[in-house]
Parts: C-alpha cells; sequence; structure tokens
C-alpha cells in the first residue's frame, strides 16, 4: 500500500516535470531571436506569392498548402504546426477558406500576428438553389465581416480572383509586415506600391480581353465554383457541377443541368482546374461536344515551371485560355 | 409513371454509363460481400480505404498524378495488407478482424508519412476516388473486367470458400486447397475495392459490397439465397439512388447508399428469416 502510494506520488512529480519542460521548450521557441528576415507563413500559394512581392529580401515565406494543393481538403500535420510555431505572422485568406486553420492555431501554440488578408473585402455569397450560377449580376451586397458559414448561404471566399480584391490583400498584408517589422516599412510601402501598379495594369488588360468577346459567348463551365468573383467583375457567366468547396460532391440533377444547358445555349468551353478531379469534367464535354478548353488556375498557383508561377501569372494564363476558347 | 424512371437514362449518356457501371459493381461486389460478412471480415473494406494510401502515395511519387500507378500501388499495398493479415490470423493467435486492424493502420501511417514527406499537399485520395457520374470508358472497362474475373473465380472456389467459411479445420484435414482458397479471395476482395474507389469513390464501393449482403441475411439462408438476394438489391438500390440524385437533387453515392441502408433496415423489420416483426407477432403455444 505503502509502496504503490510512493510510486504515485513519484509519478505525479514525474508528470509536473515534463509539463514544466515543455512549457520552458515552448517559450524558448517562441523567443524571437534578432534573426534577418522575418518568418511568414502563408495559408496557400496565391497568398504567398503575394507576400513575398511586398515583403522582398526582409521575408521569408513558407506555405501551408503549396502549388497545385487543394486548400479546402487540406489536413495540417504536426510538421506544420511546428513550421507555424516558430512563425512570427500568419497570413490567411479566410472567408471561410481555411476549415482548419483555428485547429492549427490553437495546436500549434502561434503567438505571432494574424494577418486576414480578405479583411475589409465585400464577400459573395452562394444560393444554392440557383444551381451554383455566378452571372452577370451582382452577387449579395450585404457585408459579413468574418467568416460565418452557419448561414444558409456559404460565402464564397475565392475573393483573389478580382484583381480589385487582389489589391485589397495587398494592402492588407503590407499593413500586417510593417506591424510585425516596422523597420522596413519604407521598403514594404515600395514594394506594395510597384505590385499594386502591376495588378491595376492587369486588371485592365482583363477587362480589355474580355471586352473583345462577343456578348454570347461569355459563359464557361469549370469544375467548381471557384470563379464567382471573376465573373462578376468581368462580366463572364460561371455554370459548376460542384458548389463553392471541392470537398462537395455533385449530384445527377446538377450533372444533368449543365449538359442540357450545354446544349441549349451552345456554351463552347468546358475548363478543367487543377486542383479537381476532371473526369467529370471530360464526361460532360464528351456527352455534349463542348471543346475541353485548357487548365483553368483557381486556388492553387502551379509549379515554378508551370504556366501560372505567380499571382499575375494566372490571370494571364486564365484569361489566355478563355480567350482563345470563347473567341474562335 | 414509366416514363419519368426511363426519361433521364435515355437523355443522357451519363446516366447510361452510371446504369452500366452500377449494374457491373453490383455483379461483382454483393457475392463477395456475403462470404465477408459471413467470415465475420465485414469491416474490412473500410480499412482496406485507408490500407492503400502508401500503395498511391508511392504511385505518385514515382510518376506524378497517374491515376494508373497510383492505382496500381493502392492494389499492392492493400493486397499485401490483406495477405499479411490473413497470414497472421492463420497462424498465430490473432483473429482476423484484430490482424487487419493492426496492419491497415501501420499502412495508413506509412502512407501519410510518405505523402507529407513529398512536401506538396495534395490530397491523393482525393484525386485518387471517383464518382459514379464520371465513368469514363478505362474506367468502365476496368469494372467489367474485373466483374467478369470475380465471378468466375468465385464460381471456380466455391464450394471450398463455403466450406472454409464455416468449418476452416475440416478444410484444412483434407484438402491442400485451403490456403490458396484464402488467398484468391483476399485478392479479389483487394481488386474489387481498388477498382470500386477508383471507379466509384469510397462510399460506393464499400457500401455496395456490404450492405446488401448483411441485408440478404435476413432473406435467405443459404449462401447462394444470399447471394440472388444481395445482387439483386444492390442493383435495385443503384438505379433508385440515381434516380433520386437525378429528380431531387442530392449527391449521387451517397444516395444510392442510403438506397440500400433502407433496404436493410426493412429487411431487418420484415425479412422472412430473422425479421424482428415476425418475432414479435404472438404465436401458438405448443401443445402435446
Amino acid at each position: 500500500m505503502r509502496n504503490r502510494l510512493l510510486t504515485l506520488i513519484a509519478f505525479a512529480f514525474v508528470m509536473l516535470g515534463f509539463s514544466g519542460a515543455a512549457h520552458a521548450a515552448d517559450k524558448v521557441s517562441n523567443d524571437k531571436v534578432a534573426s534577418d528576415k522575418v518568418k511568414a507563413v502563408s495559408s496557400f500559394s496565391i497568398l504567398g506569392d503575394m507576400v513575398k512581392n511586398v515583403g522582398g529580401d526582409r521575408v521569408e515565406v513558407t506555405m501551408l498548402v503549396g502549388p497545385n494543393g487543394d486548400a479546402h481538403v487540406f489536413s495540417p500535420t504536426p510538421a506544420d504546426a511546428k513550421m507555424l510555431a516558430g512563425a512570427d505572422i500568419f497570413f490567411v485568406n479566410g472567408l471561410g477558406f481555411e476549415g482548419w486553420m483555428e485547429r492549427l492555431e490553437n495546436a500549434s501554440g502561434f503567438t505571432g500576428a494574424l494577418v486576414v488578408a480578405s479583411g475589409g473585402v465585400m464577400p459573395i455569397t452562394m444560393h444554392e438553389e440557383e444551381g451554383h450560377h455566378h452571372g452577370v449580376e451582382a452577387g449579395d451586397e450585404q457585408d459579413h465581416g468574418t467568416a460565418d458559414h452557419d448561414e444558409d448561404e456559404a460565402t464564397d471566399p475565392h475573393a483573389w480572383q478580382n484583381l480589385y480584391n487582389g489589391e485589397i490583400y495587398v494592402k492588407n498584408i503590407r499593413d500586417g509586415l510593417i506591424a510585425v517589422d516596422p523597420d522596413g516599412a519604407e521598403t514594404y510601402e515600395a514594394n506594395a506600391a510597384k505590385y499594386l501598379a502591376a495588378i491595376e495594369a492587369q486588371d485592365k488588360a482583363v477587362r480589355a480581353a474580355v471586352a473583345k468577346l462577343p456578348k454570347a459567348r461569355r459563359k464557361i463551365i469549370t469544375s467548381h465554383d471557384a470563379f464567382g468573383y471573376f465573373g462578376n467583375a468581368y462580366g463572364l457567366e460561371i455554370i459548376a457541377p460542384e458548389g463553392v468547396s471541392t470537398e462537395s460532391e455533385a449530384s445527377a440533377q446538377d450533372v444533368a443541368k449543365i449538359i442540357r444547358q450545354i446544349r441549349e445555349e451552345h456554351i463552347p468551353a468546358v475548363f478543367l482546374e487543377n486542383v479537381t478531379d476532371r473526369r467529370l469534367l471530360d464526361q460532360i464535354a464528351a456527352e455534349t461536344g463542348a471543346k475541353v478548353g485548357g487548365t483553368l488556375y483557381s486556388d492553387a498557383l502551379s509549379d515554378e515551371d508551370g504556366p501560372a508561377p505567380t499571382y499575375l501569372d494566372m490571370f494571364r494564363h486564365n484569361v489566355g485560355a478563355l480567350t482563345a476558347a470563347l473567341s474562335s | 409513371m414509366i416514363d419519368n424512371l426511363v426519361q433521364p437514362f435515355i437523355e443522357f449518356a451519363f446516366m447510361r454509363r452510371a446504369l452500366v457501371g452500377s449494374l457491373a459493381i453490383s455483379l461483382t461486389a454483393p457475392p463477395i460481400g456475403v462470404f465477408l460478412v459471413l467470415r465475420r471480415m465485414s469491416l474490412m473494406g473500410d480499412a482496406m480505404g485507408h490500407a492503400i494510401l502508401p500503395g498511391a502515395a508511392i504511385g505518385y511519387l514515382l510518376a506524378g498524378l497517374s491515376l494508373f500507378a497510383m492505382s496500381l500501388g493502392g492494389f499492392a499495398a492493400g493486397l499485401a495488407v490483406a495477405l499479411a493479415a490473413g497470414l497472421v490470423a492463420r497462424s498465430t493467435v490473432l483473429r482476423e478482424d484484430a490482424s487487419l486492424a493492426g496492419f491497415y493502420l501501420v499502412s495508413l501511417a506509412l502512407g501519410v508519412m510518405l505523402v507529407s514527406m513529398r512536401g506538396s499537399s495534395v490530397d491523393l485520395l482525393h484525386v485518387l476516388f471517383g464518382t459514379v457520374l464520371a465513368l469514363n470508358d478505362g474506367a468502365l472497362i476496368l469494372i467489367a473486367s474485373i466483374a467478369s474475373v470475380s465471378l468466375v473465380t468465385l464460381a471456380l472456389i466455391y464450394r471450398p470458400l463455403v466450406l472454409e467459411c464455416f468449418d476452416a479445420q475440416f478444410l484444412r484435414s483434407v484438402s491442400p486447397l485451403s490456403s490458396t482458397t484464402h488467398l484468391l479471395f483476399l485478392v479479389l476482395v483487394v481488386l474489387n475495392l481498388v477498382a470500386g474507389f477508383q471507379a466509384l469513390g469510397t462510399l460506393m464501393a464499400v457500401g455496395i459490397m456490404l450492405l446488401p449482403a448483411v441485408a440478404a441475411r435476413f432473406w435467405a439462408e443459404d449462401v447462394g439465397g444470399m447471394i440472388a438476394v444481395a445482387v439483386a438489391s444492390a442493383f435495385g438500390s443503384s438505379v433508385t439512388g440515381l434516380l433520386v440524385s437525378y429528380y431531387v437533387n442530392v449527391p449521387t453515392g451517397p444516395a444510392v447508399i442510403l438506397a440500400c441502408g433502407a433496404f436493410y433496415l426493412l429487411s431487418m423489420l420484415v425479412g422472412v428469416r430473422g425479421g424482428v416483426l415476425w418475432g414479435l407477432m404472438p404465436r401458438k403455444h405448443l401443445e402435446a
């Protein structure tokens, strides 16, 4: 009896010792040792590219969901938690894009700055009954603030597909970096200004390209509804069998509606995406005779040697593919 | 009314393909499911869905996003797990369920590690698993061939297989075929599952294999009867699920499996052999 009691007490002390050590280790890893660069983590590749452009040499960026990755179904690993724990600043998209974000933050014990890049963006909501249609009509203009998808309508998180929102992202990134690293304020302001100018130029180019397309042909089919903001901003109608997230599964009625619509309206092209399974779209294209117009980059950039390694390249590639298929 | 039932299939090629694909899987998976249920290996389907990950990961590491490489790898990994589990169950104190649980978890962990090492976060299984609405020629041929192979193999090993379900020791004592039968059966299971995952997705593949078999238990006493009921109910549920998905606008895979589930509940209540409601009815007392 006495032995058991002693063992129990000893065990309790050992546990206290462990938790103390863990706590101490925690503190050490969180000390921001004066290193050269700001350690930034971005949730996905598009955001990562923007941070690189604003941060320049002063910032070291790592991405949780890399090129060609699907952030909708991403599942963080302990390695990710470890990487986040050592970071100074964490950039996320918000609007419900990263369902795993809170858990990862808690698990990693992250104490740095969190920047929601979409802060201040006017979100679009999805209206499920309309068969995932995003048209030239203006989306819902209510400001939903932070991601609250407990409502009937899901918020569309793909705000970066509108270059105007891209500018808001860049400004939020710039402000976030300045807050964490005030010494670099001048560099960040300069980089951001240059990048914003490039974005504006690209915006004009997109509008010019779309304006050249005949009005009746400004409709496309993609696998999931990632181009709502793009469609709204630049005047294209986007039709998709899957909803706003790749996690949802298509129903036979959705696919049938799309096929009927393609047949009736003679929609010329179907576009694959780099993050979803292409077979459903292939099936739709085969059945309707619509052309597979190439790959569009929606939620992730391509590899370094792919056609869309940066945010602006992504737009150039997407618009190129769209105009090529829709103008012929 | 008949018009409504048939019209979606007339109008759309993808519905016809889904029908053919469902028929193929309904012919091949339920008989195997019946044997799995009889041998108390019912949870194997689900475990397999996880066990194939390292094979798919190696296929991806070697050949990128090639469906063929990942399926082949997945099949190899699934086979390795199934065979290892079977071997352990036959030669150690562990039974089938424990040995399978051990191996599939190891396999899953290995797979997750391999995927993370590559650095990219492509959701492999998400890419590997298909949907019944998107059966291209390759997928249809795959399922149909596997159906043919499975049915022929099952016919060949039918008698030793049945005997093995009920009295494995006896079979071992009178025939050297025992191990071969067991092995062939495991190969069939993994083959059907991997092909099913690739063509139809996990839910439909595992669901069609097991739910009809489980429901068939309430309608027939002999193995042949169970297989017949299972196949019929699988196909019926597939058609129902497809039509419901079409008219009510719900995802197809879950609709099919819920249809199977509804039949299962119905069987449990009013099935001829052991339906619960029959047991509750008052019966005559036996009198001398």
